[in-house]
């Protein structure tokens, strides 16, 4: 390591103002900084520095990231073993078959994603910002496994540069780029997005066995409700088919609880969300109206992407509601939405994604009422005191 | 008539009626009028050139008209006047493509109608038309209908292109035959939020180039 800082020290003038890659600048400092702790110091004024910088807090998100991961690639496998009626792979064959084709979609995402964020950098003169390397790992979970590729780097391409880049790069964002990705995806090509074939690895290409179908629980339930699906233990451990890493609840426990340990992640979102979930499917239960509606309320928790997009996706610090009264308002709403859209939407049968992008764009709003009413509280105790 | 000084056709004057609006003070991207049926009709080419040339021909005729009538139209009135002759043009129009392209005419549908609606229009008669004379404002209008038109044909050649795969009705993806090599064409850009995103990079591109554009903060 010793070595590698003092390479680094060396070539450093070459990229100052004036040196002969100042245009590089922000590549070599996106690296030098990715390598090392940067060692600036504030000169001025009491700052206290944490240590955990972007860096350490995009670090812990992909640690975090990687039991759903290792699980999307066996259950890749898995699945494809059941659709071919492949009956002698052992477990490590199928998690080597399902991670050599999620690969491509990693490397597809972040050459795409991180190409044009230096890019943008180099234009603009700044930083290099990590924000992208939690988005490219999470846009690969996201997706069914047998997406084009060339289709995956158009909507990751657009999430950078329309969903990110236009508002002012890492941190200015609107909507969650990993989702804007994942919903470009969803309204251009919905023939790779929905159905019952391209959620296991080779289906769309035919030859499965008769009468299989790669059909996932949420639009089985969609369908006739609560007969066909899987039972609750098999959706929670996760071996049906959905996007890659989104199946297995375990594993995305396992994540939060990583998430949670270390402060990165925000326990109001994911707690209220929940509620705001069970709320509302326990609301539906009383009610009925249709078949749909009978499902146990439990069932919206563990079934489609909602345990991710509610660990990963809704509690992004960028685009989530920043106070704390805020987080629960925009976390119970998010959760009521879900189950709304899911139920009641009959063109739509996942819902968490839209219900995530929707009140990423209501965050701001909860935000503005929750600080002005903390200030007409204060207001009102000074002038009675 | 006190005023008898005559003033000649062509001057760079009027020539700049034409070309203003066509890029520094374009309606839709520059001043942000009509921006609903920028959405709507942008889909094909085919129907965006007709809506094109149905708004130039409404607001050169509606501009001509008014300017012309500008001196006896009393102001309480004015906005009623103006609405009447927009609306005796449009209806016009609509009966003109009814008659001679009706498949044309029944694509574009109701957004035909909605001409008489249409910011631009209203915007032309109150800022040019009642306080100038009949050419330089029948100028002004053509001039602004092209400007229109001239984003509509960019965003619908857009759309078309990599929406349905073709321009102007010409399959080109297919003749190309990209969709051997698992080629599809993108359903979103039929959608009007694509149109909406459209727009805004040619906006985009446009203050790029030209600073000047951009607001001071």
């Amino acid at each position: 390591m010793n070595f590698l800082l003092k390479r680094m020290k060396k070539i450093e003038p070459l990229f100052e103002k004036g040196g002969r890659f100042e245009k590089l600048h922000s590549v070599y400092d996106g690296f030098a900084t990715f390598l090392f702790v940067p060692d600036k110091v504030t000169y001025r004024g009491s700052h206290i520095r944490d240590h955990m910088d972007m860096k350490r807090t995009m670090t812990v998100v992909i640690i975090a990231l990687i039991p759903a991961l290792l699980f999307g690639s066996y259950n890749i496998g898995l699945q494809h073993t059941r659709a071919f009626g492949i009956n002698d792979w052992t477990l490590m064959n199928m998690f080597w078959f399902g991670f050599l084709k999620l690969l491509p979609l990693i490397i597809v995402s972040y050459v795409v994603g991180l190409g044009i964020e230096f890019i943008a950098a180099q234009i603009r003169g700044h930083e290099i910002n990590e924000g992208y390397l939690v988005t490219g790992m999470l846009i690969p979970l996201i997706m069914p496994i047998d997406v084009p590729l060339w289709m995956l780097a158009v909507s990751v391409a657009f999430s950078v540069i329309i969903g990110k880049e236009i508002f002012g790069g890492t941190g200015m964002n609107i909507l969650n780029p990993a989702l804007t990705a994942r919903a470009f995806l969803f309204f251009s090509y919905p023939g790779w997005m929905t159905g019952d074939a391209v959620w296991i690895e080779g289906l769309t290409k035919g030859g499965g066995l008769d009468g299989f179908s790669g059909a996932t629980p949420l639009a089985l339930a969609k369908l006739d409700g609560f007969s066909q699906m899987p039972s609750a233990m098999e959706m929670f451990i996760g071996t049906i088919p959905g996007s890659v890493g989104e199946t297995s609840t375990v594993a995305i426990l396992i994540g939060a609880f990583i998430l949670l340990v270390t402060g990165v992640g925000s326990w109001r979102i994911m707690l209220s969300m929940t509620l705001g979930a069970l709320g509302m499917g326990l609301l539906l239960n009383a009610t009925g109206g249709n078949e749909y509606t009978q499902i146990p309320a439990y069932y919206h928790l563990i079934m489609g992407g909602f345990a991710f997009g509610a660990v990963f996706m809704a509690t992004d610090p960028v685009t989530a509601a920043q106070t704390n009264t805020g987080k629960y308002i925009y976390g119970a709403l998010t959760g009521i939405m879900v189950v709304i859209i899911r139920v009641f939407n009959p063109a739509y049968p996942e819902g968490t994604m839209l219900a995530i992008l929707l009140m990423n764009v209501f965050a701001p709003l909860i935000d503005h009422f929750v600080v002005n009413a903390n200030i007409n509280r204060r207001l009102k105790r000074v002038k009675t005191a | 008539m006190e005023n008898v000084e005559k003033e000649p056709l062509w001057t760079a004057k009027t020539k700049k009626l034409l070309t203003n609006p066509l890029g520094m003070e374009n309606p839709i991207t520059v001043q942000v009028l009509g921006i609903c049926s920028a959405l709507a009709v942008t889909v094909k080419m085919k129907p965006a050139i007709v809506m094109a040339i149905s708004v130039t021909v409404v607001v050169a005729l509606s501009n001509l008209i008014i300017a012309l009538m500008r001196k006896s139209i009393p102001g309480r009135i004015r906005i009623i006047v103006q609405l009447v002759v927009i609306a005796t043009l449009v209806i016009i129009v609509d009966q003109f493509l009814k008659a001679f392209a009706f498949d044309v005419s029944k694509q574009l549908s109701v957004f035909v109608g909605l001409i008489i609606t249409n910011c631009i229009i209203m915007g032309r008669l109150e800022a040019f038309a009642m306080a100038n004379k009949p050419w330089p404002s029948f100028l002004d209008g053509i001039g602004n209908g092209a400007g229109y038109g001239l984003i509509l044909i960019i965003v619908s050649f857009f759309r078309e292109f990599l929406g349905s795969g073709s321009i102007m009705g010409y399959p080109v993806m297919e003749k190309l035959g990209v969709y051997k090599f698992g080629y599809e064409d993108n359903g979103m850009m039929i959608l009007p939020p694509m149109a909406l995103i459209t727009l805004g990079l040619i906006i985009w591109v446009q203050r790029a180039r030209n600073k000047s554009l951009i607001e001071n903060k």
